[in-house]
């Protein structure tokens, strides 16, 4: 809860969100310390360059995918799907765009289709009661492969301006993508916040027999959920798709789906449902892509990458636990509850 | 040597036991001592210390001051598996098995017997049988244990605890989900366990158990030891008293009132079924409850009342019959539907249908009332606080504040927290599955009290309790069932537990509503 204050009670999101920040302050202290120019912020033709400034903007897509994911986790569940979805989304874009359609028609397409994929998972998980993760597996492998048939293995380029601007444009002397996944992040706190949704959400994700039997339309928030879900992705795949001026099916969003639930569970929501942490969660996303691009500015073999992003996603992971962080630190027992 | 020759038939000794949490002294200096061959009743209400006592027994919490000396040897088991070995078996109150596994599995989980390296389940097969057979159970243990009902669970618990060739066993509730015939079943291998020298520990909330089987008992209170007494020399009354650090008078005059209570004044019923049926649930139910009118659902284990609590709230769907609500023929096959007539539902297992344990007090209190009015008409968080704090007062619910997750109140508050959710949705009619289940002696008459209020005040209340005693004290009319049948219905002072027994037993001819007086 928003209003809840540092240190009281055991709501709230303070007591997960520290965690990745101060990892993150690690990270940064270590690139003030040791990369050089790594806050260097310049203006170049209206717009800030700089190593945060990338950070942020190639965080967007998978900031956008844990947004989706968190809620999808709050309920208990877990869609695998969204990296496929994005690649569905780019190619019915890249096609439209083809085609000659105007910009709210190519907008329309590709993002109903990705809120449709999400519903579709939705149906599996809560009319035919599929598990969540072998429910999302299934669009998973076959999303990809209808982006591939939709783009016929082809990697689809096209120009247009004002498409290209959601994945390359400046607003605010920033790149687009961060307003966009501002904007996302808003509407979602918003709505889980200020209106019931996210009370009915968690309640059904921590015990959904009693959230139903309090009267929760559990299925419905569920199906709701994974549109959602499906639609930062659908946003996601835009973005991709934007920046490369290409539709290509066979590497947007690959894997991104795991760095989503990554980001997720470093901000501290538990996979087995119940509370969501949205910012938390994009706090866990900026703190992914940070260490990515500091490993990056500093010239290290790639092979490394994966291995050190591991280490500091494990420590976070580690210190989000209460039952480890009272092992290791005995004497903090007493404050953690 | 001299010490434990003097000590040779206390079993079980603890002195000076504290445990506390952050903000609450859970245990301070307790003594408790278990003779071997004796059946000793642990008592207290919720918050009196029992259940931190036994997870420090059983090596669940670390202690931080105190001794525990168990056959003459001092032990501080450092977590179940531990305390298991060093012979200290407990079952729990909820059934702690795992439900995929057949009976014979989670009868010998983690101690599988191995032969040339593989696990031998011919041997698993026979200890399981073994044990249940020292149950009087011949049980078929290839089964899953999902497919027996609560009652066979809580036993195949147990033979679990008796597999382990354990000194002390601890029974934390175990006679809540048993019928009468189970518990005798129970007791006659507590009884037999104790003349084999074993040291029971049992932990009720039903009285006549503890007079009907231990030998001592300790009472609690607020973490602090009361005292140790024979039964035999402790009036059940004193008991009470003393697990309420009350006055006898004052009890004297809750059972007054509720004797006393003011007869219903006739008026249309508000819900009625007329032939409601459900395969395996309830046969062609006829029952009614009127506005302001309590109506007992009396009758054993497994004779329907739940079933008939989850048919008239839309948990399972009825494949015959009608219900009427005020005379008008409606559909309940959601729980959705069942909340627009403005129904109320305290579901039986409060664990895995009522709370949502990791939110607070307060979202769990506000959940009903804010599904009813849908998602876009969010109540304010003034709104939120406001009734979370009016119902934390009201109801008498013990937490530090309305933030708190509701997984850390006791299970009395919890239910009152449930409670409280219906409530503030503002039901006509509730329907109360076992509310007082597990809860203690304070907080039953206090939802009994309430029961009382909020049917004086117009609602409509259905209450299922397997305690006679309840039932008969807080209902103006009673309905029996046996064997998912109705067989009988009583009101005003035709109610009694000897009317009501007879009839669950048969042995009175079956009879309509008297015309009780003022009824």
């Amino acid at each position: 809860m928003a209003t809840a204050k540092p240190g009281t009670g055991d709501q709230g999101l303070w007591p997960k969100i520290k965690w990745p920040l101060a990892a993150l302050a690690l990270v940064l202290l270590f690139n003030g310390l040791f990369t050089a120019g790594f806050f260097q912020v310049e203006i170049k033709d209206g717009r800030l360059y700089g190593s945060l400034i990338d950070v942020l903007n190639r965080a967007a897509p998978v900031m956008l995918l844990s947004l989706g994911m968190t809620l999808v986790i709050a309920t208990g569940g877990v869609d695998l799907s969204v990296g496929a979805v994005m690649a569905i989304a780019g190619a019915i874009a890249a096609l439209a765009i083809k085609s000659g359609q105007p910009l709210m028609v190519v907008l329309a397409l590709s993002l109903g289709s990705a809120v449709l994929a999400g519903a579709w998972n939705g149906l599996l998980v809560c009319v035919l009661e599929v598990q969540p993760i072998v429910a999302t597996l299934i669009l998973m492998v076959s999303g990809r492969g209808i982006a591939q048939l939709l783009t016929q293995g082809q990697i689809i380029t096209f120009s247009n301006r004002s498409f290209e601007f959601i994945g390359r444009g400046t607003f605010l002397e920033l790149p687009f993508t961060i307003t966009l996944v501002a904007g996302v992040l808003a509407s979602l706190a918003w709505l889980t916040r200020k209106t019931a949704l996210g009370l009915f959400i968690e309640a059904s994700g921590n015990n959904e027999t009693a959230a139903r039997y309090s009267g929760v339309h559990t299925r419905l928030i569920k199906l709701l959920v994974y549109a959602v879900s499906g639609f930062c992705a659908g946003l996601s795949g835009l973005i991709v798709a934007g920046d490369i001026k290409a539709a290509d099916s066979n590497n947007a969003g690959l894997w991104l789906e795991l760095d989503a639930i990554l980001a997720v569970v470093v901000g501290g929501s538990s996979l087995a449902g119940g509370r969501c942490y949205l910012l938390s969660s994009v706090a866990g996303a900026i703190l992914i892509q940070t260490v990515t691009t500091t490993i990056l500015r500093r010239g290290a073999a790639v092979e490394f990458t994966l291995v050190i992003k591991a280490l500091v996603i494990v420590v976070v992971c580690l210190l989000q636990s209460e039952a480890f962080r009272n092992k290791v630190f005995p004497a903090r027992r007493k404050e953690a509850t | 040597m001299n010490g434990r020759q003097l000590d040779l038939d206390q079993l079980l000794q603890v002195r000076g036991l504290s445990k506390s949490f952050p903000g609450v002294r859970a245990l301070s200096s307790v003594d408790l001592t278990v003779r071997r061959g004796e059946i000793h009743a642990l008592m207290g209400e919720n918050g009196a210390g029992k259940s931190t006592l036994i997870k420090v027994l059983t090596g669940v919490y670390s202690r931080d001051e105190g001794e525990v000396t168990l056959d003459g040897r001092a032990i501080d088991a450092r977590s179940p598996l531990e305390a298991q070995s060093l012979g200290i078996s407990t079952v729990y109150q909820e059934v702690n098995l795992i439900p995929h596994l057949s009976l014979a599995e989670n009868i010998c989980l983690g101690r599988q017997p191995v032969r040339w390296g593989a696990i031998d389940w011919g041997l698993i097969r026979k200890r399981a049988a073994t044990a249940l057979a020292r149950l009087d159970l011949s049980l078929d243990v290839n089964r899953p244990l999902s497919s027996f009902s609560i009652a066979i669970q809580q036993m195949a618990a147990i033979a679990r605890a008796l597999d382990i060739s354990a000194k002390l066993l601890i029974l934390d509730e175990p006679t809540s989900s048993l019928d009468s015939k189970e518990v005798a079943q129970l007791f006659a291998v507590m009884r037999k366990l104790k003349s084999e020298g074993m040291g029971i520990l049992f932990v009720t909330h039903f009285l006549d158990q503890v007079y009907q089987i231990s030998e001592r008992i300790t009472v609690l209170r607020n973490g602090q030891l009361v005292g140790e007494y024979e039964s035999s020399q402790l009036p059940r009354l004193q008991l009470i008293a003393r697990m309420m650090g009350k006055q006898v008078e004052e009890l004297d005059a809750i059972g007054h009132n509720a004797a006393t209570r003011a007869p219903v004044a006739p008026k249309a019923a508000f819900i009625q079924t007329r032939g409601l049926n459900r395969r395996g649930g309830v046969e062609k139910l006829d029952l009614e409850v009127r506005a302001g009118e309590v109506v007992g659902l009396a009758g054993l284990l497994g004779s329907g009342r739940t079933e008939t609590a989850r048919l008239l709230f839309g948990v399972d769907r009825a494949d015959g019959g009608e219900v009427r609500c005020e005379g008008k023929l409606v559909s309940l096959r959601t729980p959705r539907q069942a909340i627009g007539h403005r129904f109320g539902f305290c579901a039986e297992d409060r664990k895995n249908e009522g709370i949502i344990p990791d939110l607070s007090v307060r979202e769990n209190i506000v959940l009903a009332l804010q599904a009813s009015k849908g998602w876009l008409r969010g109540l304010s968080r003034t709104k939120q606080d406001e009734l979370a704090n009016h119902y934390i007062k009201a109801l008498n619910i013990a937490t530090s504040d309305a933030e708190k997750s509701i997984k850390f109140l006791s299970g009395g508050n919890q239910q009152k927290a449930i409670l409280a959710r219906w409530l503030a949705s503002q039901p006509r009619f509730l329907i109360l599955d076992e509310p007082t289940r597990g809860i203690d002696v304070g907080a039953k008459f206090e939802i009994e009290k309430l029961m009382a209020s909020l049917a004086s005040q117009g609602m409509a209340i259905l209450f299922i309790s397997s305690e006679l005693e309840e039932v008969v004290r807080a209902s103006h009319r009673v309905v029996v069932l046996r064997d998912r049948a109705k067989v009988g219905e009583m009101a005003g002072s035709g109610i009694s537990e000897a009317a009501i027994m007879r009839t669950i037993a048969g042995t009175e001819p079956k009879q309509n509503a008297p015309a009780a007086p003022g009824l």
